[in-house]
């Protein structure tokens, strides 16, 4: 460590480890030299955190937590205050953009087996991110108060009460009241501003010092902690600031490119990020035609729908994240990557990644028809909840099965 | 620091101890941040019954009320629809109300209501607590090709007939609720059982 004495930082790091944190962290964090395209999105999910916090806070300023009130102070924001509009579509939009850089970066991980030992925690505290990161979604979608506010609200917590005995009670715990009402909203209100983002920021943390007492996974799966040279640095290891650092900086700004193309003209995703039924106040004696959730939900909802049991649907759809969490050990295989895994995983990979967006499209569609006819939606969704599960319960034994290629010895491609 | 001299034991059950009445106390601390989320006094009073007039709606027709926030909906059979309600028995899931908590005991029959013709039923599906929409024709319709009646929620496809009993193959499990209510000469009095009241 470079100390420096007689000087302000000098004075500072004797009390405070500034400088140790920063060499820590950033420019002697060696990450592997291999990254590629992948890489970018978890950067990018830091990026958009911050953006919904910094937009979220702007957004408190001139939103009322009430029944009466929470519609049309969005309306307010909307028109009246200025720039409103602009802050609650970055915040509207970064919603999506959170989920679409959290589902590459969870894919990513999926094709280089970056939840494989050592890095299960790493891969538990993410799940555990996702996993509130849909409740403060969920919440958030709440506040404007809008039918699909109230009526998503009515369908998520009555999904609750499909739990035998308290689930009734639990329902009505939840809702602070015997339907859904002011004193849901403005919990709700509480959670997804103070507590949620609280305990998503402290689980990020954990996550990245997890990810950094181990070290970055790459593309090959290979432990770049095995060859250094003379000094102790990784040999196919680059420091993370400059290098990925400025590195990122391109991927953020083509990232900014697209996410500011939706915000500035298309901000509503043709009623996939904000959905049409939401620009009518709540009204609980009437729910809207079609139902649907904000498109990021879309395959958890397909997979309780699929299953045509009210308990059995909730219990599907828990078990379908819940599976999530288990993954590292699920995984059998020898070897990380899927560029040297065998040929169940080269075909199984993409199939479940299509399988996903496939569920995740069914789950935005009305549910009519959902049980008629053969290669109707209702048959599309059975069978792809199917895949879903069966991909990740015989996991062990395709992994261990398949005949795996040599892993290098050092990482390939690179800078 | 040295640990000569020091008792393991009872330090060990000090720490257990002081442990134990800190659990103690931090369950007691938890009591009001539960208990708080329970429903207000204010929201507990707001249950005052509704009243209907009834003697407007046709035989087909459906009025929605609102009772404690939630749709109550109100429909008058006609006979063609009444005389199919025994007929559907084999495809329903609790054809004889098995389930008593869905009705009180005067809507305990295969009508499901006090009076034979009129219905009234909480139009929260017992699925997820969508509102069920209102098909009140015997005709096929997209989600049932033989329709006899009833009532469809959008939201996940449950299925109930005109007494609000749900068919087989959706999700919901039970029944709709039938909620109190009584009859004062042409008005529903929705929330009291009792006639007159």
């Amino acid at each position: 460590m470079s100390k420096q004495q007689n000087t302000l930082m000098g004075w500072i790091d004797d009390r405070l480890p500034v400088t140790q944190t920063y060499e820590k962290h950033m420019s002697k964090y060696y990450a592997p030299k291999n990254f590629n395209f992948w890489y970018f999105f978890g950067v990018i999910s830091m990026l958009m955190l911050v953006n919904q916090i910094l937009t979220g806070i702007w957004l408190t300023m001139n939103f009322t937590p009430s029944a009466e009130a929470a519609f049309a102070s969005v309306e307010y924001i909307m028109r009246d205050v200025e720039w409103g509009w602009l802050i609650r579509y970055m915040h509207s939009t970064g919603a999506t953009f959170f989920f679409i850089a959290v589902y590459l970066h969870m894919m990513r991980a999926l094709l280089y087996g970056s939840y494989q030992k050592p890095r299960e925690l790493i891969w538990i505290f993410g799940m555990l991110i996702y996993l509130l990161l849909m409740a403060e979604a969920f919440m958030g979608y709440v506040l404007p108060w809008g039918q699909m506010s109230y009526w998503g609200a009515q369908v998520i917590i009555s999904l609750f009460g499909a739990i035998p005995v308290i689930g009734e009670d639990l329902t009505t715990w939840i809702r602070g009241d015997f339907l859904i009402s002011g004193a849901t909203l403005n919990r709700f209100f509480a959670l997804h501003v103070i507590a949620l983002p609280l305990v998503i920021v402290a689980l990020v943390v954990l996550h990245l010092l997890a990810l950094h007492e181990v070290g970055s996974n790459n593309p090959d799966g290979v432990d770049i902690k095995k060859h250094k040279d003379e000094n102790g640095k990784p040999l196919d290891g680059i420091p993370f600031h400059p290098y990925y650092t400025v590195h990122d900086m391109v991927g953020i700004v083509v990232f900014l490119m697209v996410f500011c193309t939706v915000m500035f003209f298309f901000p509503e995703g043709n009623g996939f990020m904000l959905e049409y039924p939401n620009f009518e106040p709540a009204n609980g004696l009437k729910t809207p035609e079609h139902i649907a959730p904000v498109w990021y939900f879309g395959a958890f909802y397909t997979i309780l729908r699929a299953v045509p049991d009210k308990l059995l649907g909730v219990i599907a759809m828990g078990a379908a994240i819940a599976i999530l969490f288990v993954l590292p050990w699920l995984d059998k295989s020898p070897v990380r990557s899927w560029r040297y895994k065998g040929m169940f995983s080269k075909i199984l990979l993409p199939v479940f990644g299509i399988v996903f967006l496939i569920l995740t499209w069914l789950g935005t569609q009305p549910a009519s028809g959902m049980f008629l006819g053969l290669f109707s939606n209702g048959t599309v969704a059975v069978v792809s909840t199917i895949f879903y599960f069966v991909f990740f319960l015989t996991m062990p034994i395709w992994t261990r099965m398949e005949k795996t290629k040599p892993v290098p010895e050092r990482v390939t491609g690179g800078h | 620091m040295s640990q000569d001299g020091v008792n393991k034991s009872r330090r060990t059950l000090l720490v257990g101890a002081t442990a134990a009445v800190g659990a103690v106390g931090a369950g007691f601390v938890a009591v009001p941040f539960v208990k708080s989320w329970n429903p207000s006094e204010k929201a507990k009073a707001a249950g005052a019954p509704a009243k209907v007039d009834v003697s407007k709606i046709e035989p087909g027709a459906m009025i929605t009320a609102e009772w404690r926030g939630k749709p109550v909906y109100i429909a008058r059979r006609t006979e063609e629809t009444l005389a199919i309600l025994p007929s559907l028995n084999s495809r329903l899931k609790d054809p004889e109300n098995g389930n008593k908590a869905q009705q009180p005991a005067y809507a305990d029959n295969v009508n499901r209501s006090r009076k034979a013709d009129l219905i009234v039923v909480e139009g929260v599906c017992t699925h997820l607590g969508c509102a069920p929409k209102y098909f009140a024709e015997v005709k096929p319709e997209p989600f049932d090709a033989e329709w006899k009646g009833g009532f469809y929620c959008p939201c996940h496809g449950s299925r109930f007939d005109l007494s609000g009993r749900v068919f087989n193959g959706s999700p919901a499990a039970d029944n709709l609720v039938v909620p109190p209510y009584s009859f004062d000469g042409d008005t529903l009095i929705i929330g009291v059982d009792e006639e007159n009241a």
